[in-house]
């Protein structure tokens, strides 16, 4: 069993576990939506002395600060119980495009190139890594969720609004990856 | 403890994301790439999942563990606000390889990089927050 449970899990698995989440959720009585822990942190830390936004009872997401710490605990798990040796198989084709980029192969999870040390320590690392961050919060707030909260939960609901921001992670992510990419790296 | 609950579902999704290489930049960059199936076998299978579930809820008319009836909050429709924001969140996302429930996955897996990520998402979500009436919504 635990065998099975170390390698890969397949995308079926993976979907299923994540709707079985959502569904988790709507029995507790709430909804699935990580990004909304940017902002109750926001307010946590005292920014709604500020701004009006961060001004609201943060305390009643607690269950969501929760979730996310659970989250950090199952990525943990993850890789120290559950890791298989085998390395990351994806497509050929990226591999090749990002050898393009100066970015190899995988050999772990994320590159070296964006998530190592000598990276991080570097402009061009640090700011990749600080401005992306910084879309995704400033972007999910305006677009009112994130990949769980729209992509998963909104589709789910079959929510207009969820589609069209599903379509704008799109273009914002194929800007990234056929413009920006290839401009910084 | 009331919260372990919640601590449970985060360490199931925790576990899933990881094991399912979700929260591999890799792995975003193959899918903005159209290169390989997987991610879109991820969210098309919740989706249809998520979709069959929410039916059932709503036709039969399901309650939560205390009781409540599960409603679900339908989302204010504009086009500006989910088209800019998204594609912001899209530009972002597609460069750190991670949506905001990957970025902490990636804590535990001890990519101490990704914090710097997380500290500009939350500085983006104050920016937001700060300028949120001059945006078109």
């Amino acid at each position: 069993m635990l065998e099975l449970l170390r390698q890969p899990w397949p995308w079926y698995t993976s979907g299923a576990v994540i709707a079985f989440v959502m569904v988790l959720l709507l029995f507790f009585g709430k909804s699935f939506g990580f990004s909304a822990n940017l902002r109750t942190i926001c307010s946590a830390c005292g920014a709604g002395k500020r701004v009006k936004f961060f001004d609201f009872d943060w305390r009643s997401q607690t269950w969501n600060l929760l979730f996310l710490v659970g989250a950090v605990i199952g990525g943990f798990i993850s890789a120290e119980f559950l890791a298989g040796d085998a390395p990351l198989q994806i497509s050929q084709a990226t591999i090749q495009d990002l050898r393009e980029l100066g970015i190899s192969a995988p050999d772990d999870l994320q590159p070296e190139e964006i998530f190592g040390l000598q990276a991080l320590f570097s402009v061009r690392g640090f700011l990749v890594l600080l401005l992306g961050g910084f879309a995704i919060g400033f972007g999910a707030r305006y677009a009112g969720g994130c990949t769980s909260g729209h992509a998963i939960s909104g589709l789910s609901n079959l929510q207009l609004p969820s589609l069209i921001a599903v379509i704008g992670f799109f273009i914002g992510g194929l800007i990234t990856t056929f413009v920006l990419l290839p401009l910084i790296f | 403890m009331k919260g372990l609950k919640f601590i449970l579902a985060g360490i199931l999704f925790g576990i899933v994301m990881s094991k399912s290489e979700a929260i591999s930049w890799f792995r975003i960059q193959e899918m903005f790439r159209f290169q390989s199936f997987h991610m879109y076998g991820i969210i098309g299978t919740a989706v249809v999942l998520g979709t069959i579930a929410t039916y059932v809820i709503k036709k039969y008319k399901l309650r939560d563990y205390q009781g409540n009836p599960i409603v679900f909050q339908p989302k204010e429709m504009s086009i500006p606000r989910y088209l800019i924001g998204g594609t912001i969140f899209g530009l972002g996302w597609a460069l750190t390889g991670a949506c905001p429930g990957p970025m902490f996955v990636n804590i535990g897996f001890s990519y101490w990089a990704i914090l710097v990520a997380i500290a500009g998402g939350l500085a983006g979500t104050y920016m937001y927050g700060a300028m949120r009436d001059r945006l078109p919504h």
